[in-house]
C-alpha cells in the first residue's frame, strides 16, 4: 500500500513539478527502483522480531543447541528475508509498469534485479538481527527499526540524485547501503549510468558484514 | 569422530563449583553435580532454584564463568561443538513449528544435527514412531493436542541419536495421561537406546516414580542426592532418631520440604520465570 502511494501521489506530482534532476527521464520513472528498495529494506528491517518470537518460542535455544554454526542460521534468514523481500518487489514493479514506467523486461536484467534486491533486503534484516541482539526485545527493536528507516530512506539516492545533496547528506548517502541498491536497481531496470560491480561488490562485502555481526551476537539472545 | 575421542568412563555430565550469576544474583552458586551415562537422572527445586540456568550451562547456551562443566568429557566451555554433537535438548516452551506437519519439523532438526541425507527419511520416521505420532505425522503441528506437541519435541531431539536428552520440565502444565504417555515413552527410548537423561521437574511423584537418581537443588546448589527411596528412607530415619511419631513414611515432597526450608515461598522464582511457567502452561492447556 505504501510503495503503490508514493508512486502514485509523490511520483506522479513530482513529475509534474520537474524540480528533481533525473537526468532527462520522468520523475516516476526515477523514482521506481527507489521505492521497490525502499519496501523491500522495510519489510527486512523489522525481520529481527521474528528472532526475538523464536527466542520467547524457546524454538531459538533449540536451534542454539545444535553443532549447526550461527552463521549458517543467520545466512539462512537472511535469504529467507531477501526471498519475501522479492515479492514485494514484484508488486512494486508491477504497479510501476501499470503507471506507465518503461521498465526493462529483459529477463537476464531482471534476474540481476532480484539479486540486487535479495542481497539489499539480507543486509537490512542481519542489521536487524544485529540490533535484535542489542536490545534483546520485541519493543525496544521496533523502537529502533522505526527511528532508522526514514533516516536511511532519505539518507540515499531514492528519492533524488546525489549531487543535489548538501555535502553532509552526500557523506551519509555514500555509507549507506541502499544507495548502492538503488543505483543498481536504476540502471539495470532504466538503463540510467550506475556502477553496477561496485554497487554488487558493496552490497556483498555488507550482507556478509552483516551475518557476522548478528551471529556474533545470537547467543546473547539465548541468555 | 567425536565418540573416539571420548573417554570410555566419563561421565555423562560432571559439574564442579559451578557458579554462573546474573548481576547479583547468584542462579547457581557452586555446584558439583555427576550424572552417570545411562541413568535417569532428576534435577529438582523450587522456582528459582537455578536449574534451568544449570542446564543452559550445562547445553553452552551460557558461558561458564566459574569452575568446570564435562558432558562425555568434553568442556562445556571450550568443546562447545563436540557437546553439542551429543546434545537433544527439549526446552520448557513449547517449540514445535506450528506452521509445519510433525514429520517437517522433526526432518528440520535430522538436517541441523547433519543426519546424512540417504538415512534422513528412514531416521524421522523412526524417531516419529518411538513417540507414537507416525499416524499423525503428516498433519500440522498446530492441531496436535498438548501431549503430542511434547511427544514431537521429543521426536526433534531423538533424530539426532544423542547420548544425553536433557528435559526442561517435560511435562508442565500437562494432564495426567498425557504426562505418563511422554514418560512411558522416555522410559521406552532409554530402554532402546541406553541414553542418559537429565530432566528437571517441579512433580515429585514423576521423580520418584521414574528417576534412578534425584538432586534436590536449592539456591543454586544440591542440597540433597540418591535415589529416590534413599532420600526417602534417609528422611525417615533422621524423622525416628529425632523421637517423631510416624504413621506414614515420608514421600520425596517431605524430603523437598525438609531441604528447602521454610525459605520456600518468598525464593519461589522471579517474575520472567514464573511468566514464562504460566505461558507455556496456558500454550499446553
Amino acid at each position: 500500500m505504501q510503495p503503490a502511494l508514493w508512486l502514485l501521489i509523490f511520483g506522479q506530482t513530482f513529475t509534474r513539478i520537474r524540480a528533481i534532476p533525473t537526468g532527462g527521464i520522468p520523475y516516476v520513472d526515477y523514482l521506481a527502483p527507489g521505492i521497490i528498495a525502499q519496501s523491500a529494506m522495510f519489510i527486512a528491517i523489522f525481520y529481527g522480531i521474528q528472532i526475538i518470537w523464536e527466542r520467547d518460542a524457546g524454538i531459538l535455544n533449540k536451534l542454539l543447541v545444535t553443532p549447526t554454526p550461527r552463521s549458517a542460521l543467520i545466512t539462512g534468514k537472511a535469504f529467507a528475508a531477501g526471498v519475501k523481500s522479492l515479492v514485494q518487489a514484484v508488486v512494486v514493479l508491477l504497479i510501476a509498469a501499470l503507471l506507465g514506467v518503461a521498465l526493462t523486461w529483459n529477463p537476464i536484467e531482471l534476474l540481476a534485479v532480484a539479486a540486487i534486491v535479495v542481497l539489499g533486503s539480507a543486509f537490512f534484516s542481519c542489521l536487524s538481527m544485529t540490533i535484535a541482539g542489542i536490545v534483546l526485545s520485541r519493543d525496544r527493536l521496533m523502537g529502533f527499526g522505526q527511528a532508522i528507516t526514514m533516516p536511511l530512506f532519505f539518507g540515499s539516492n531514492a528519492l533524488y540524485p546525489v549531487s543535489v545533496m548538501p555535502g553532509w547528506l552526500q557523506a551519509v548517502s555514500k555509507a549507506n547501503p541502499l544507495s548502492y541498491e538503488v543505483d543498481a536497481l536504476r540502471g539495470l531496470l532504466l538503463g540510467t549510468p550506475h556502477h553496477l560491480a561496485s554497487d554488487f561488490a558493496v552490497l556483498l562485502v555488507a550482507a556478509a558484514l552483516g551475518v557476522t555481526a548478528a551471529s556474533a551476537l545470537l547467543g546473547r539472545l539465548a541468555r | 569422530m567425536t565418540r573416539d575421542t571420548e573417554r570410555p568412563q566419563a561421565d555423562a555430565v560432571a559439574c564442579t563449583g559451578l557458579v554462573h550469576a546474573f548481576g547479583e544474583t547468584r542462579a547457581v552458586d557452586g555446584l558439583d553435580l555427576t550424572v552417570r551415562q545411562g541413568e535417569v537422572f532428576g534435577l529438582l527445586g523450587p522456582n528459582g532454584a537455578g536449574k534451568t540456568t544449570a542446564i543452559r550451562c550445562l547445553t553452552t547456551l551460557l558461558p561458564v564463568p566459574a569452575g568446570t562443566v564435562r558432558v562425555f568429557g568434553h568442556d562445556a566451555a571450550g568443546d562447545r561443538m563436540a557437546v553439542r554433537r551429543l546434545l537433544g535438548y527439549v526446552p520448557q516452551q513449547l517449540s514445535a513449528d506450528a506452521g509445519l506437519t510433525g514429520r517437517e519439523n522433526v526432518a528440520l532438526f535430522a538436517r541441523v544435527f547433519d543426519v546424512p541425507r540417504r538415512e534422513r527419511a528412514e531416521r524421522v520416521a523412526q524417531a516419529l514412531a518411538a513417540v507414537d505420532l507416525a499416524e499423525a505425522a503428516d498433519r500440522l503441528a498446530a492441531t496436535y493436542s498438548g501431549g503430542m506437541v511434547r511427544r514431537l519435541e521429543l521426536a526433534q531431539a531423538l533424530v539426532s541419536a544423542p547420548r544425553l536428552l536433557i528435559l526442561d520440565e517435560p511435562t508442565i502444565g500437562l494432564d495426567p495421561i498425557a504426562r505418563t504417555g511422554v514418560w512411558d515413552h522416555i522410559e521406552a527410548v532409554r530402554a532402546a537406546t541406553g541414553m542418559t537423561v537429565l530432566v528437571t521437574t517441579h512433580y515429585m511423584d514423576e521423580a520418584d516414580q521414574y528417576c534412578d537418581r534425584v538432586a534436590l537443588m536449592h539456591r543454586g546448589r544440591i542440597r540433597a542426592l540418591g535415589t529416590p527411596a534413599e532420600l526417602r528412607e534417609g528422611l525417615g530415619a533422621r524423622r525416628r532418631a529425632a523421637g517423631a511419631a510416624m504413621d506414614t513414611l515420608p514421600t520425596l515432597e517431605d524430603v523437598f520440604r525438609d531441604v528447602a526450608g521454610s525459605g520456600l515461598d518468598d525464593e519461589a522464582g522471579d517474575f520472567r520465570d514464573v511468566r514464562s511457567t504460566r505461558r507455556t502452561a496456558r500454550r499446553v492447556g
